[in-house]
């Protein structure tokens, strides 16, 4: 993917001095192995500080929500559909934006890469399919694909739903994926292991909700952990109280999740966030035959109602 | 103040020695990442560690921390609406494997608890029931991994990888054995407890610790300036241009302050139970536009910039003029590591430092 | 060690509706405990944190005075979830107190001065607190000439309209109390117009010996920071009292700053002066 970077600068610097937009939002280069920016860029000889590779994992859809000026976004695949569930949502209208779609081969998960040696990562840097990893005392390169984020690894929409402008040729999306499989091994358990599995997936939560705060969907003037009237939720660090905050933002994703990844990556404490949105995201597909952000025509299945909605999943 | 050396195989005896007089806590791994917690009979203190994912500030400043009690069943008339003080343990702790950045960062958040004017009693007594002891940054075998590393930035940052204030005693960990320094009466209490049979030729241990403390320094090789602060014109800081541009990935969540050792703010709830109910102290976060939204709506920071902004005037400005003490921040690195969108207080600390507003 | 934030129980003596909408109720508190009244000992300007078991604390400026003995008064607007359910509660009911909070108006500086006080809406409550001050016999003499302009929206909306009256009727203090509209009370016999355009005309000129205290809304504050410039007064000579979202009270929460200054320990009180070179976070 890093070979998107010229591109991508060259239809940033045009489309800015055309007038296309008024800003584009991208990434730039960060000041950690593996971490990049986001940032916006106002002028055309700015471009040059915009970088593509494969760390740029956060969803930048989250930074659109109430801007005013027409914006060039750079977008891979879950990106845009998070830009059509916006669309859909009456968040933006296409109209303000110019998607500069991105292909994409999957974003790298540092924790994996960190794992994969013993002493401090000093520099990462990337080619196509490999990347080399530089440590204080080491130099190994290791293979992409085994180090992708694990919504990366079963992606099956990498190309963008819309776009204006293509910064490469579109890819082939990868078929034989079982996308669930982590849904089926927690099905597959007990009541019991099933609580026990919750509890320990969240038991180093501080509530901190960047899980929140990253996610493009999470754009609620005041989520319901802040309301005080009524008071929804307690505050402290109270077991039942951490649940509730993940189980009920969870359901409010259902439907309009596209399992970009933004949560998990975002959580400073390595809590896999995604378990509770991706079972939603299979019983979306099962029941209604849906998947999020695919279409500007209909509207996600929580919220319409039609007259052959499934109904014998409800008690 | 003794100096003493001791075996690593008469580690473990030790500090089954101390579980007898203190409740002990020492990094743990749990998961990917080391935190502090109390530790079990037979369980030693993890030192194989970088840092620990969090600060341990919540020993002494829990998360949730209930500080007051009430009942509110009617028929108790004597007792009904009446706030108390919960009764709470104070005994004595000691705490293992605290970094010296930590250590210092605690110092450096004792005169907002604990002042001419107010103190705290909830921090201040739970701080005071805890002998520190710290371990040094001495790993400097790259081929591990090794301390300190590269986003630690503490020698900058009034601090260092040795660095003794707020500490009882100091661990360096050798290849041959543990050096432990003792250095407030606390600490030497402490290693008389521990029962540790060592060698103790102080001058030539201190020597050593001393040759070892050079060579980490030396191993820090990023830098905040912070020189010029003081002397800025704090609302020509307030009002510069760079806030806009440095504060757009950030995503206001609270991730940065709930991590650093030297953030304290916090809010007070109650939590009602039926017929009782506690009033808490719990962290809060300036990043948080809640924090500070009067009953009227009106919000004096209701923008991203505004918050982004107060978190970095506060650590890198206020702080250092309302103290005169150096900058709220010893260099720990936290925030940059778990920043989720790579927001770095040492490329903010050196804007800062060198802004000079237009003319 | 003290403890800070443990408040001290009070009962409520006395509830006394104030204003026509009702929004604004006066509760006389009576420490549980005597001597706790000696521990809550205050001046004129400082503000308490009143405290609801099972529903949280507010920060409420004290409307009594330090020469009115045996109680405390605290007069509340309702707004929020603890200041609605305050107005619910009923004569004899406890609940709790903490403070006194923040500082004061610079009453060493003050006297022997010209005070002019300069009020509006619901903010008159520390202002009523400091003219019961001044006007004691043992206070009076330590004081020029006092003049007073408030204002509210209607003559119902005024707070303490007794004490009002009974003010006016005084000889050493001059009394300009105004509304925005009189249009419900035929027998309205004092000024009509905005808090600024009475103070244009009321307020005596800038002298070295003439201090100004003004509380009130922003939008009040807005538009009489002007005409006091015009008059010449000397922002160190302008003495504000402002609100900030609080918790804790003492300087600890960190909610409140503005700049590197509190407002429940540093403040509430600053002079125009401070707050110029303050971050207009408030």
């Amino acid at each position: 993917m890093i070979g998107y970077m010229d591109k991508i600068k060259e239809i940033s610097e045009r489309i800015l001095k055309e007038g296309k937009v008024d800003i584009i939002v991208g990434f730039r280069k960060g000041s950690l192995p593996m971490m990049n920016e986001p940032c916006v860029v106002k002028k055309a000889e700015d471009v040059k500080n915009l970088v593509w590779d494969s760390n740029c994992g956060i969803n930048l859809v989250n930074y659109l929500t109430n801007r005013k000026e027409k914006i060039g976004i750079i977008a891979k695949g879950c990106d845009t559909r998070n830009i059509v569930t916006h669309i859909v949502e009456n968040k933006i209208k296409k109209e303000q934006l110019f998607i500069i779609g991105v292909p994409c081969t999957g974003m790298i998960d540092k924790n994996k890469v960190a794992s994969k040696v013993d002493s401090e990562i000093i520099e990462v840097t990337e080619n196509e399919n490999t990347i080399k990893v530089k440590t204080k005392t080491n130099e190994i390169e290791l293979n992409k694909t085994d180090l992708l984020q694990e919504n990366c690894s079963i992606c099956v929409h990498r190309n963008p739903v819309v776009y204006d402008e293509l910064v490469a040729e579109l890819i082939e999306e990868p078929k034989d994926i079982d996308r669930y499989a982590s849904v089926k091994a927690v099905e597959s358990m007990s009541a019991e292991e099933k609580w026990n599995y919750f509890e320990d997936l969240i038991s180093t939560c501080i509530r901190c909700y960047a899980c929140r705060n990253a996610c493009p969907l999470c754009y609620c003037p005041t989520c319901f952990v802040d309301e005080s009237r009524p008071q929804w939720v307690g505050k402290g660090q109270d077991k039942s109280d951490i649940r509730t905050f993940h189980f009920l933002r969870a359901f409010h994703c259902a439907g309009r999740c596209t399992d970009c990844g933004s949560c998990e990556r975002a959580c400073p404490m390595g809590i896999k966030v995604r378990d509770f949105t991706k079972k939603l995201e299979k019983d979306c597909v099962e029941l209604f035959g849906w998947e999020a952000g695919m279409t500007l025509k209909e509207r996600p299945p929580l919220d319409e109602f039609k007259l052959n909605d499934p109904e014998d999943f409800i008690y | 103040m003794k100096v003493v050396k001791i075996d690593k195989e008469n580690w473990a005896e030790g500090i089954e020695k101390i579980k007898e007089s203190y409740k002990v806590f020492g990094p743990s791994k749990s998961k990917e990442f080391h935190l502090f917690k109390e530790l079990e009979k037979g369980e030693a203190p993890d030192l194989n560690f970088l840092n620990t994912r969090l600060s341990p500030k919540s020993m002494f400043f829990p998360q949730s921390e209930g500080i007051l009690c009430y009942c509110l069943d009617p028929n108790k008339k004597d007792e009904c609406n009446i706030v108390k003080e919960i009764q709470k343990d104070y005994s004595p702790k000691a705490i293992i494997g605290i970094r010296p950045c930590d250590a210092k960062a605690f110092t450096l958040v004792r005169p907002n608890f604990d002042n001419e004017e107010y103190q705290d009693p909830y921090w201040i007594k739970a701080y005071d029931s805890i002998t520190f002891i710290g371990l040094a940054c001495s790993n400097t075998d790259d081929s591990k991994k090794g301390m300190p590393c590269s986003s630690c930035f503490c020698t900058s940052a009034g601090c260092g990888p040795f660095n003794e204030e707020g500490l009882d005693a100091l661990i360096v960990n050798t290849d041959d054995g543990y050096i432990i320094k003792a250095l407030t009466n606390k600490g030497e209490e402490f290693l008389n407890k521990a029962e540790l049979s060592a060698n103790s030729n102080a001058d030539e241990l201190t020597a050593n610790i001393n040759t070892l403390k050079k060579q980490a320094e030396e191993k820090i090789n990023s830098f905040v300036e912070t020189d010029k602060l003081k002397d800025k014109i704090l609302l020509d800081l307030h009002s510069a241009n760079f806030w806009d541009d440095e504060c757009f990935a950030c995503i206001n969540c609270g991730t940065c302050t709930y991590v650093c050792p030297t953030c304290w703010c916090f809010d007070i709830q109650d939590e009602n139970y039926g017929d009782s109910g506690v009033r808490f102290k719990q962290w809060d976060s300036c990043m948080y536009p809640l924090f500070t939204l009067h009953g009227s709506g009106h919000n004096p920071r209701s923008t991203k910039v505004q918050r982004f902004r107060q978190r970095f005037m506060h650590k890198l400005k206020y702080y250092v003029d309302k103290y005169d003490n150096g900058i709220q921040c010893v260099g720990c690195g936290r925030c940059i590591r778990l920043c989720p969108v790579n927001i770095d207080i040492r490329k903010i600390c050196n804007i800062m430092n060198s802004y000079e507003p237009a003319a | 060690m003290k403890n800070p934030l443990l408040p001290y129980p009070v009962r409520i003596d006395d509830i006394k509706v104030e204003t026509e909408d009702k929004s604004l109720k006066t509760f006389k508190f009576v420490f549980l405990n005597p001597e706790d009244e000696e521990k809550f000992s205050y001046r004129a300007g400082q503000f308490g944190e009143l405290s609801i078991a099972g529903k949280g604390e507010i920060p409420i400026g004290i409307a009594s005075s330090p020469t009115e003995k045996g109680f405390v008064k605290f007069t509340v607007f309702k707004a929020g979830l603890v200041t609605s359910h305050l107005h619910a509660m009923n004569v004899g009911d406890v609940m709790g107190i903490r403070g006194p909070l923040g500082n004061w108006y610079p009453w060493d500086i003050l006297e022997g001065k010209n005070i002019v006080i300069i009020g509006g809406g619901f903010a008159f409550t520390t202002l009523r607190s400091s003219i019961v001050y001044m006007l004691h016999p043992d206070n009076r003499s330590k004081f020029k000439d006092i003049n007073v302009i408030y204002g509210a929206r209607t003559p119902g909306m005024l707070l303490y309209s007794d004490e009002l009256k009974a003010w006016e009727a005084r000889d050493d203090i001059n009394m300009h109390i105004t509304v925005d509209s009189a249009n419900n009370d035929p027998n309205w016999k004092y000024n009509v117009g905005f808090v600024p355009t009475i103070t244009e005309k009321k307020a005596p000129p800038a002298d070295k010996d003439t201090y100004a205290i003004v509380c009130g809304p922003p939008i009040m504050i807005k538009f009489t920071q002007p005409v006091l410039d015009k008059l010449g007064y000397a922002h160190d000579h302008i003495i504000m009292s402002l609100e900030n979202r609080m918790k804790c009270g003492i300087g600890m929460c960190g909610r409140c700053n503005i700049g590197k200054e509190f407002v429940c320990k540093d403040g509430p009180v600053f002079t125009l002066d401070q707050l110029n070179k303050m971050p207009r976070e408030y």
